[in-house]
Order: structure tokens, then sequence, then C-alpha cells
């Protein structure tokens, strides 16, 4: 065929992990996600890391936004990205945190893989640019 | 195909969870290549079955979609989903979100689900979920389930790319009238009153009852009904797939699919109509059908990419556009001037390449 007409369209999965039960935030990234011309899957609240990456690998996301309020990202965002390794999609599958995450272990999370950690007061506009401009090329 | 895909597809067999995802996504993003992968697929295909849920927004689907793979996999079998939601006409965006009630069977990799949202046009999530379907196939699930709003012909089109068709109704959706109009209504192998529980679902069960025994002999609500006026002129050896001599009548079952009531009657009138359908030989009649849809399918999606690129090249439509509201010409000059050169060529042509290949 001549006319290869590819339909690509930045495919994001907006995730609630662990007890923390507000996501008000969540909808709002998902809702604005989905208005920027995303695809948008959003998992729900009181998931578990396993749940999570099951998702991420099923539905091949360019994009998993993971938000946590409830201070426990330094032992839930670990274990989804080891299970993320584990099925071989680490690599091409970009990781956000956003959410109250203290300073001193932003660095932290970035070493784990993180590609950015979006804090209090980060507009939706400069999330959705970084989006963008690093969903990874497949 | 190059080496990559043929190093995915390599992996898909072997039932790596991760090489499914991708060639789905590949399928969905009709990326190069992409119809090379699925040409192989088709060899690995025929042992899933597959099934359509469809019903009104809120009539519980994928809630019962959640039950049916819970029961299919105590029963050792394997389940794929694919959940179809609509996306945005103004900026493509997408909220899929039928993957969260799929919370009975999560933790558990052997039910796949894919969410797919309607980002094609013209008949291309129909084929996107035909060959997704493939794939699933070809990976190895025992059922496919494809579950979507059943909410305009798009639906239909896509839930019949499922061997038995079960369409949710809730109760009160509507008086008698509502149930002898034209839809999704006729697409139904079994109906399903979900949310049994309510108050009206007596009465909902009572109107679809009326409508199968009104349908009963004129070939409508005769579990066929999929092919509408066309089928009259199909072969005359060609198995009866319609019309009186067709002898299944939709069952109604009843399901509060947030208990899992009903679950197992709904599981075996599936399974009653798998068994009619191969007993039948109407299974392989709708087969050829769907692959004849297919291939139809696939011709016009080239042909209508060809067509556009013949307009990029003559300047874009817009200019056309505006030649007409001048009222220099009109749409069906332009259309017949575009296509008058495409009819002598194929006039011309032999059509060695659409034999049948020899035994």
């Amino acid at each position: 065929m001549t006319s290869e007409q590819e339909q690509q369209s930045i495919r994001c999965l907006v995730a609630k992990v662990g007890l923390d039960g507000h996501d008000r935030g969540a909808h709002v990234i998902a809702r604005a996600f989905r208005d920027a011309g995303f695809e948008v899957i959003y998992s729900g609240l009181h998931k578990a890391p396993d749940e999570i990456v099951q998702a991420t690998v099923q539905e091949d996301v360019d994009v998993l936004g993971i938000s946590i309020l409830s201070g426990a990202h330094n032992t839930l965002v670990p274990k989804i990205m080891d299970g993320l390794e584990e099925y071989d999609a680490l690599e091409d599958t970009m990781v956000l945190v956003g959410g109250v995450i203290p300073d001193e272990d932003k660095d932290q999370l970035k070493d784990e893989g993180v590609a950015a950690v979006f804090g209090p007061g980060t507009s939706i506009e400069e999330t959705i640019e970084f989006v963008r401009e690093n969903a990874p090329e497949r | 195909m190059n080496a990559a895909d043929e190093q995915l597809l390599e992996d898909l067999l072997a039932g790596k969870h991760r090489a499914l995802a991708r060639t789905i996504s590949k399928i969905e993003n009709r990326s190069s290549g992409y119809r090379d992968l699925v040409s192989e697929l088709y060899a690995h295909t025929g042992d899933a079955d597959v099934i359509g849920i469809t019903g009104s927004p809120g009539a519980g689907k994928s809630t019962l979609v959640d039950k049916l793979a819970e029961a299919y996999r105590e029963r050792g079998e394997t389940v794929g989903v694919i959940a179809i939601d609509p996306s945005s006409p103004f900026t493509g965006g997408a909220v899929l979100g039928d993957r969260i009630r799929m919370a009975s069977t999560v933790g558990d990799m052997d039910v796949f689900v894919r969410s797919m949202s309607a980002r094609g046009t013209l008949g291309g999530l129909s084929t996107a979920t035909a060959d997704a379907v493939k794939a699933m196939d070809a990976f190895g699930k025992d059922k496919i389930i494809i579950e979507t709003v059943g909410a305009g012909q798009n639906e239909i089109d896509i839930v019949r790319t499922a061997d038995s068709v079960a369409v949710l109704v809730p109760p009160g959706s509507g008086d008698s009238v509502q149930t002898l109009k034209a839809g999704i209504l006729e697409i139904a192998d079994v109906f399903v009153v979900n949310k049994a529980d309510r108050p009206g679902a007596d009465r909902t069960v009572q109107e679809l009852r009326e409508m199968i025994e009104l349908g009963e002999g004129t070939g409508f609500g005769g579990g066929a009904g999929h092919h509408g006026a066309d089928a009259m002129d199909t072969d005359a050896d060609a198995t009866d797939v319609d019309g009186a001599g067709d002898g299944w009548t939709p069952p109604i079952v009843e399901t509060v699919a947030t208990e899992g009531d009903g679950v197992e009657t709904f599981i075996d009138a599936l399974g009653d109509h798998r068994t009619y359908l191969e007993e039948s030989g109407i299974l392989a009649e709708r087969t050829r059908q769907r692959y004849a849809e297919e291939i139809r399918t696939l011709l016009r999606e080239d042909v209508h990419a060809m067509l556009e690129d013949e307009l990029e090249r003559a300047g874009g439509v817009d200019g056309l556009a505006e030649a007409v509201r001048r009222g220099e010409t009109d749409p069906y000059e332009i259309a017949g001037g575009a296509l008058d050169p495409v009819e002598t060529c194929l006039d011309e042509l032999e059509y060695e390449s659409l034999e049948l290949p020899s035994e």
C-alpha cells in the first residue's frame, strides 16, 4: 500500500497506588490528557503495584503517571519499576510521578528511573508539554 | 517482514505478554509493516471462541465481563478482553474506563485486557478490533470477549466480529416500541437482563419475550437477523442462515453481575449457542461472511487512502469544495472525474491476482 496512514496516539495510564484515597488530582489529569488528545486509561483507587504493572504491560502505554499523596512512594514506586522490568516494559515506558513528594526523595525516584516528578502547583500545561516532548519514540 | 517484526511474532507465539501488547499497538497505530504481521497471524488462528457483549452505557457490561472472565478462568481457560470506548470527535482523546471494573481477575496475567478507542475512521475500528482478535487468538487465548457500547452502526460492525453476541438490556430501558426499533436488539444471540434485582426487570424480560415471539417465523429475532435484506440473494446452496429455517431462538438470561448471579446460566447459554453454530454449519457460514466483510473493508480502506493521496496531489479537497460553493461544478462531477481513470485501468486489468489458491 502506498499510503500508510499511521494513527499514533499517545497512550497514558493514570494510576493510583496503595492506600491513598484522594483521586481528584488523578481525575483532573485524566480529563486534561483526554482533552489534549491522549488516550487515557484510569486505574481506579487502591491498586497494588502488581495491578499497575499488569495494566501497563497489557495496555502498552507510552506513559505511566502515578499519582501518590500518601507518602508511600519510596516503597511503592520501586515495586512498580521492578515489575515493569520483569515484563521488558521498563525501557520504553515513561514513568511520571505526581503528588506530594519531598525534595529529598525526588532524586531517589529519578535514580529508580522515574522521568519526572511533578509536585503541587505544577501547571497542567507543563505536564502535557512534558509528555508530548518526552513520550518514548517507538 | 523485517527482523524486528519477525522477533515480535515469534515472541507472541511463544506467549510473551509484552509481544501481544506491542502487536496490538502496531495494529492500532497502523504502523508500517503491521499488515504483514497480521497476515502472518492468520495461520495461527481459529481456535478461540469469540464473544461480543454490547448494550447501552451503564448496563453493566464491564462488571459482567469481569465475572465472565473469572468463571472461564476457574474452568482453566485463558481469556482475552478487548474493551472499546468512544473517543472525542474533537480532540481524538479518550478516557478508557472499562478496565477499572475488571477487578476479580486482577493480577492474573492470563486475563489479558486491552482498551481500545475509536481512533480511526471509516470502518477502521472494526478492522483494528478484528485484527486484535486475531492477535489474541494466535497468542492462544481460549475465549476472547469484545465489549463495546452499543450506540451506533460502528458498534454493530464490531460485535459482528464475534461468533456469539450478547446484548445487555437494563431494566426499565423503554417501552415495547423501543424493542421494535431496529438496531442492536436484532443482533443478539443471547439477551441478558442485567441488574435483574431492580424493579422493572420482570417487565423488561416480558417485553423482550414478546419481541422474540413476534419475530419467530419472520426471520427477525431468529438469532440471525445479521445480514438484512442482502442475505436473501446469496447462493441457493448456501446454508440457510436467516429466516424461518433457523433453529435458534435467543434466550433471555437474568443476571446480577455485581453479585455474580446468573453468570453460570449465561455461560451455558453462550455454550449452547456455540454448539448450535457448530452443529448447524452456521459457524462456517458466519466465518465466511466475516472474512468477506474483512476483504471488503480492507479494499475500501485502501482505495480510500489512494484517493486521499490523489486529492492531496490535486491540491487538497478545499479548492474543489470552494469551486462547488461558487457553483462552478458539483460533487458528482468531481467524483466522476477522479474515478474515471481508475475505472479505465480496472477494465484493462487481468484478474489473475484474485484467483483462488489451488488445492
